[in-house]
Order: C-alpha cells, then structure tokens, then sequence
C-alpha cells in the first residue's frame, strides 16, 4: 500500500525505534566522545603518543593484518571451492565456517592455549623448537584470526555465485591457465566484494579483546592491542588515557563503516 | 454505468500519468484499456481500485461515490501482472482469504471455494503452495482469489502478461468464457492490441495519459480517431501524411490515378494470403492481398507494378526512406 | 607456471580443487577444529563426573544461570525491537535515516571493551543523567542488548524490502485492514528472518565477556556471568573446569546454529 493510512501507528513505531536507539546506541556514543574531547585534543594527543601507547597502537597493527592477510587467502579459497566446486562435505564446510561466531572469544582463547600453550596438544614440540605461540604476537594472531574468519568468505561468496562462472569459462575456452584465469577474470570481478570483507575483517581484528586477553600475557609494551591498553589502563585508574584510546577505536569502527558500505554498494551494482 | 471516471489526474513527480481522463464503463461489459507502457492505463486502473489516488477528479463505482475510499471498501476484485500470491499460504487459503476476513462460517466459505476451485480447474491443488504451481495455474488461482468475495468489478492489471504465448492465448479465451458466464464487470489492462481486440467488448485507447478513443474493437480499427490510435492498433505505411494499411493497398501492371510506381522484392504466400515486399522510390514497404488477387498478376522480384489505396485514395507521396539508425548492422 | 596449474580436462580441475580443499582443511583445522576439540577433550580429561562437577559448582552453575537467563530475555526483547527498527528503516522515512541506516551496524564494529566504556560514560558512577547501573544485573541486560543490536534487524531487513508488496496491495483489496495485512501477510513472511536474528542474537549474547566484564563489575552469585568465570578459572589455574563450561556453551550455541539451519531449509519451501 502506498503510504500509511495511520499517522498514529507511523509516529508510534518510529518513536518507539529511534527513541531506543537514542538511549542505548547514540546517547552513550555521543557521551564518550564528550568525555574524550573535553578538554580538546591535546591531552588526547599526549594520552596517544606515550610509549606504552604507541606500542599498543603499533601491536594492534601486526596483529591485525596479519590476520586479516590470512583471513583474506583463507577467505577467497573458501569462496572459490564452496561456490566453484563440488565435492563431499562441501555443505560441512560451509557451516564449519560460521563456527567461529557461535564460539564465545573467552572459550576461544582458552582453546588455542589448550593446543599452543607449554602444557597443550603441541606444546612440547612446539617448546623444544624455541618457538612462543602463546603469551606472544602469533598466539594473538591466531586468535584474532580465529574471530575473524568468516568475514571475507561471506562477503566474497555470495558476489561469485552471483557473477556466475561464465566468464571464467569463456577465459579457459581462449586458453587461459586457472592462474591466469582467476587473476584476470575472476580477482577483478570480486574486487569490491573482496574490500569490503577485508575492510569489515581488519575492524573486526583491531577491535577484538576477549580471545586475546586471554592469550596475551599482558606485557606491556610487548603483548598490548589498544583493546588490552584500555582495559591495563582503566585498571590503573587512568580515565583519560583509555578514554582517548576508545574514542580513537570508535572513529576506527565508524570509519570502517562508511568505507565498507560504499564498497558494498559497488559490489552490489557490479553483480 | 458500472464505473465512472471525470477529470481524472495524477501525477508522480515530474510525470504526469493520467491527464484529466473521463471514462465511462457500462455495467457488466468486458471493456480493456489498451496503449503502450506509459500511458497511463495501470495507474488508472489502479485509481479505480482505490490502490492509487487521484490527484483530481472522481471515481463512481455503480453510482456511489468512491475517490475517498480505501481499496478495503470499494468492493473491487483486483488480479495483478505477477499474481501477488500470498506465499505462504496453501491454494485454498488463498482463494478463501478475503472470505475469513469477512468471518464467514466455516462451511460457507469451504462450499464457495470449492465452487471457485472447479470453476478454475485446480481442485486437485488445493492444499499446494504458490510456489509449486506453474504461472498459468497462479494466474488462475489470482482470479479466483478475486471472485471469491463476488466483487461488483473485477479488474486486471495485464494478468496474462507475464506467461507464455501459449498459455496467453488459452486463458484469454477462458477469461472471455467466464465472463460470458458470470457477467461481472471486468476491466482489463493491456499493451497487445490483439487481446484487447480479441478479448474485449469495448476498448479505450490510452496514449501519453489521455483516452484516444473509445469503441467497438472493430470500430477503433476501422475508424481510428487519430494516426498515433491508427498505428498502434495494426501495422501501417506513411504515405506522406496518408496512413494505409498492407491489406488496403491494391497492385496492378496498368498505371491509375493516385498510384504510385514500385519494384517487387519479394513474394511470400501464406496460405490464403500473400505478402509482397516491394519497394516505392527506395523505401520498403509491403501489401498484403489475397491469393486470388496475386494470382492474376506476374509478380517476380524486379518486376514493375503499381501500388494503389483499395478504397480509392489518392497516394499523396512516396514513403519516407528510412534512415539507418546509428548503430543499426543495415 | 608448473604445468599442473594450466587448464585441461576436468582432471586437473580436481587437482585443483584437492589441493585448495586441502590447505583450507589444514588452516580450518589447526585453527579452528583442533583448539576447539581440545577443549572439549580437556572438559573431561579427569571423567565425566569431575565435568559435571566444575559445571555445577555453586559459583558456576548460578553464572550459568543468570547468563542463560538475560540471554533468552535480550534475544526475545530484539525480536520485537530489531523487527520495529527494520520495519521503521524500510517503510518509513525521515530526516537522518542515512546515518540511522549506518551506524546500527556500530555494535558489530566497535571493540566490546569499547562498548563498556561507551556505556560506562552515560550509565555508570560518573554519569551525568545521575543514572548508575554498574555492578547491577541490568547493566548486563543493558550491555547484552547493545552488543546484540543488529542482529534481528539486519536479518530481518532484506526480507522485508524484498517483500512484493502487489501482496499487501492483493490483500486490501479482498477487504483487509492494515493491522490484519501486517498481522497475516507481512508478519508470517517475516518469521524465519526474525527467528534466525534471534538465534544469532541470543548465541552472540551467551558468549559475551568485554562490555558485560566492564559494567557489571563480575560480583559472584550478582553479576558474573559464564564468559567471566570462565575467564576466572584460566586465571585460577583451573583449565579442566574453563573447558567443561567452555563445552556447555559451545554445546548451546551448536544447537542454537544447528536449529537456524533446519528453519532455513523448511523456510525455503515456503517462498
């Protein structure tokens, strides 16, 4: 029906959802970027530049695209084998992958320290090679890596089978080898897609907290995201400077939002 | 009158879909409102349901005065292009739906749909979802959707316009059949101007949201009021500002007065016609004539005739010889 | 490029698929499957009975309860809210429904521990709408409700503007009102989308630990929910009791998962 023939039930409702969101989602936002930037942009900058915080800063990029990079390879072969191939168990698959989000990022951590730590599965062999998972940076990826996993296949997948393998058929029948195939055909055709799901995976991977708090060993200056440097300092009373390192994470999330909605548009109009 | 339209306007935007229309339609009649995508014919009929409304003008529906009633209340059957089925509803829960809004009893509702199911020839479908059935059978499930609340008119907005030729065809006849029967007004909304004229007791030509004309099937094509209705209805050539029909050109080997000379390019015999392509000065055309009149003459490619109006019109000029569009392969 | 990669018969297309399906196993497994297995191996890796144990002590079986509790409790509440917003999204307009449209999906971007923070600011000791609920069992709801935000909405969204509204149109003009159109021809078509957020919503919501740990304060028998005590075992040097908990969480989010698959496939009939 076009239109609303009841103003009434129209307001109410509206009233109703922006009025709950108001409360519980831009009220609390607007009040943290108050507290931050109270006093302007200096204490801010001197919160962000100390030692102990740029390390964090500088930690949480490793982590993060690292595991973003491994998501990504992880990711478009997934996509290619659950939407280009058959084979058995490829339904298995599919539902292996939205695991990680059933899976609580506490329980996560303690998972992988299960396997990786000195006394899990590998932990022996893993100590007589000299290599530190746990308590260190690839104890991190891997955890932020684990939460992250199904976002570039779920953004790439669908735009495949939408896009259809015709193309790549086309390209075979002129002689192309499967490389060459998928690296001028089929990569170009899922460029958008692609962006978006690493941009979604990288916020993913800057934000999380769970998995790696309780993988990281908590040294600071060695094994601190910025997430873990909110929580080290909120615990030592220092308002300030976790209240600049959530502002700055919160314009990282709203940022990540604006840049991947124009890429899902784009990939939208492309499939 | 069963529907009466006056001075009916409504514009959406920029775009002005229905300028000042005034129709009238009898009570009880099959009437289609026919004219190219554009011309307005689904919004108005959409207006008349009460789907859409007027920016100006007013709509009576037997006598009553409808414009400011919400479709609920117009006591209209509407069957849409795509079926609108309900999804998630079995065949009978659809066909008896407008019956459990009206609360009817139980038996009631159950006898009038089985009635229904019979009359559309999908008793066997009852308890199958939209979904299983093929476009023909959810047309027809639509359609009986609609009669199931005995609406004072029934309207169709291009209900077969999604199907195949085939399928077309064959319910265009059982529509004209059941309307015969039943003898609610219809209204139904069409592009293809040999439904309408197969289909309809009355036809409005719409075109760039005003009414062109109004009649008899055969009158509109017979009598057009305008060249724009002329062409639409059936294929024509210009012969400068004179618009004539294949089937009204003569030929013949002796020149005659308000003829013109032309080339044969081709003959094709169709049964008990023939259509012959020739070519006036550069420009193609062709005449369709009967066997016995092309039997009488030589007609081989290259040949030399001379074409001529079958009623005696003068042939002002020679057709205009169409330029290749840009990207045209010709 | 080794001649195995160039494109011949389907032979060296299953090569192809063998060898990407097989690094995508081993990254799944070592990532995923063996961690997670580990867990639940470790759950009873002193017997049955010691699991059952760890599950049912005092402290955990009453984390256990409440988080199941507020869980169910927020998941039902954003059935009915998340359908609102999507309903007010699609078929309503007004001034700022862009940036509306945009920033629901900030609960999915934004860190949890930030989430606390953001929450913390406007609800906590130092609020300036002298409105406190830290270290209160609503501070859990609140939080709960705040991470788990998007997610009827955005199942529920797509459905709702795909919905082929010559349906509604059909309806009222066989006679039906609008509250009738909305209640038995909107509503049945919008159910599996609703119930799937819902789903998703309430695994989310069991599995929380950063914005519920900040605001709740995790006072035993009060606040502390079964991420945190969770967490509190690994601290404790307690990892067979972290990973039978670990196991009834997992075990409640796989037949949560597993329900949602099943209500997809018998969706699916229905158009």
């Amino acid at each position: 029906m076009r239109g609303n023939r009841r103003p009434v039930a129209r307001y109410g409702l509206r009233f109703v959802a922006l009025g709950y969101l108001l409360v519980l989602l831009a009220a609390p936002v607007a009040m943290v970027f108050y507290r931050a930037f109270q006093h302007g942009l200096g204490p801010i900058w001197s919160a962000l530049t100390t030692s102990e915080a740029r390390s964090a800063i500088e930690v949480t990029l490793i982590v993060a695209i690292s595991a973003v990079v491994l998501n990504t390879l992880f990711g478009v072969g997934t996509a290619l084998l659950l939407v280009r191939r058959r084979f058995p168990g490829r339904h298995l698959l599919d539902v292996l992958v939205d695991l990680p989000q059933a899976v609580s990022p506490i329980v996560v951590g303690l998972a992988l320290i299960l396997v990786y730590g000195k006394f899990g599965f590998f932990g022996s062999w893993i100590e007589r090679n000299g290599i530190k998972i746990i308590f260190s940076l690839p104890g991190m990826v891997l955890a932020t890596a684990f939460v992250s996993l199904p976002l570039v296949v779920r953004s790439v997948a669908p735009v495949l089978a939408e896009i259809g393998d015709e193309q790549e058929q086309a390209a075979r029948t002129l002689g192309a080898s499967s490389w060459q195939t998928f690296r001028r055909i089929t990569l170009p055709s899922i460029r958008d897609a692609l962006a978006y799901g690493v941009v979604l995976s990288l916020a993913r991977s800057l934000g999380e907290y769970g998995a790696v708090t309780v993988v990281s060993g908590h040294v600071i200056g060695k094994t601190l995201t910025l997430t873990l440097f909110i929580d080290e300092r909120l615990e030592n009373f220092d308002q300030p400077a976790a209240y600049s390192a959530a502002v700055l994470l919160a314009i990282i999330a709203m940022g990540s939002l604006l840049i991947s909605r124009r890429f899902r548009t784009r990939s939208r109009s492309v499939a | 009158m069963s529907i009466s339209i006056r001075h009916v306007t409504k514009r959406f935007a920029q775009f002005t879909a229905l300028d000042d229309v005034s129709v009238d339609i009898p009570t009880g009649s099959l009437t289609a409102l026919l004219g190219p995508s554009g011309s307005g014919k689904s919004t108005l009929l959409r207006v008349i349901a009460g789907l859409d409304t007027a920016d100006a003008g007013t709509v009576s529906i037997e006598g009553n005065d409808a414009t400011h009633l919400p479709p609920q209340r117009r006591e209209v059957g509407f069957v849409f292009q795509h079926y609108a089925p309900f999804k998630h509803m079995t065949v009978y829960d659809n066909i008896a739906f407008g019956l459990t809004v009206r609360k009817a009893g139980k038996a009631e509702t159950k006898s009038k749909v089985n009635e229904l199911l019979e009359l559309v020839h999908l008793e066997k479908f009852q308890t199958r979802y939209p979904d299983q059935l093929s476009g023909g059978q959810r047309q027809r499930m639509a359609l009986a959707r609609a009669l199931a609340v005995e609406p004072r008119v029934l309207l169709l907005d291009e209900p077969f316009g999604a199907l195949d030729a085939q399928v077309r065809k064959e319910l265009r006849t059982w529509l004209r059949r059941l309307h015969d029967d039943m003898n609610v007004t219809t209204v139904i909304v069409t592009h293809d101007q040999e439904e309408a004229m197969e289909v309809a007791d009355e036809i409005v030509v719409l075109y760039d949201g005003r009414v062109q004309q109004v009649g008899h099937p055969n009158d509109v094509y017979e009598h057009p009021a305008n060249d724009w209705v002329m062409s639409f209805l059936g294929p024509v050539t210009h012969f400068g500002s004179l618009l004539v029909r294949p089937h009204d050109l003569d030929l013949a080997h002796e020149i005659s007065d308000g003829a013109l000379p032309a080339t044969v390019v081709r003959v094709t015999r169709l049964g008990f016609q023939t259509v012959v392509d020739l070519d006036v000065q550069g420009a193609p055309i062709y005449a369709q004539l009967a066997r016995e009149a092309t039997d009488r003459l030589t007609l081989e490619p290259g040949a030399l005739v001379y074409v001529s109006h079958a009623r005696g019109e003068v042939l002002p000029a020679a057709p205009a010889i169409p330029v290749p569009a840009a990207d045209s392969l010709l | 490029m080794p001649s195995w990669w160039a494109a011949r018969s389907g032979k060296n297309s299953r090569g192809g698929t063998s060898l990407g399906l097989g690094l995508v196993t081993l990254y799944l497994s070592f990532l995923v499957l063996i961690p997670l297995g580990a867990v639940v191996w470790k759950s009873q890796s002193n017997g049955w009975s010691a699991f059952w144990h760890q599950v049912t002590t005092p402290e955990a079986w009453d984390a256990l309860k409440l988080t199941l509790t507020i869980s169910v409790g927020v998941a039902l509440f954003n059935l009915v809210m998340g359908t609102i917003i999507a309903w007010v999204l699609v078929r309503d307009d007004f001034p700022g429904k862009g940036a509306v449209e945009l920033f629901i999906d900030l609960p999915f971007a934004l860190p949890t521990i930030v989430a606390g923070v953001v929450l913390l600011s406007l609800y906590g000791p130092r609020s300036p709408a002298h409105v406190d609920i830290a270290f209160t069992r609503t501070a859990i709801t609140v939080a709960l409700l705040f991470v788990t935000l998007p997610f009827v909405v955005r199942t529920v969204q797509p459905v709702l503007i795909e919905l082929d509204r010559d349906m509604e149109a059909a309806a009222a003009s066989l006679g039906a009102s609008p509250f009738l159109i909305a209640r038995r021809i909107i509503l049945p078509n919008l159910v599996p989308a609703m119930l799937t957020g819902t789903g998703l919503a309430f695994a989310r919501a069991i599995g929380e630990f950063g914005s519920v740990s900040l605001l709740s304060g995790n006072l035993p028998f009060r606040t502390e929910v079964s991420a945190v005590n969770i967490y509190n075992q690994i601290q404790s040097d307690n990892p067979v009791g972290a990973a039978a908990q670990s196991t009834i969480l997992l075990v409640i989010a796989f037949i949560v998962l597993f329900a949602l698959d099943r209500l997809k496939r018998w969706g699916v009939h229905r158009g």
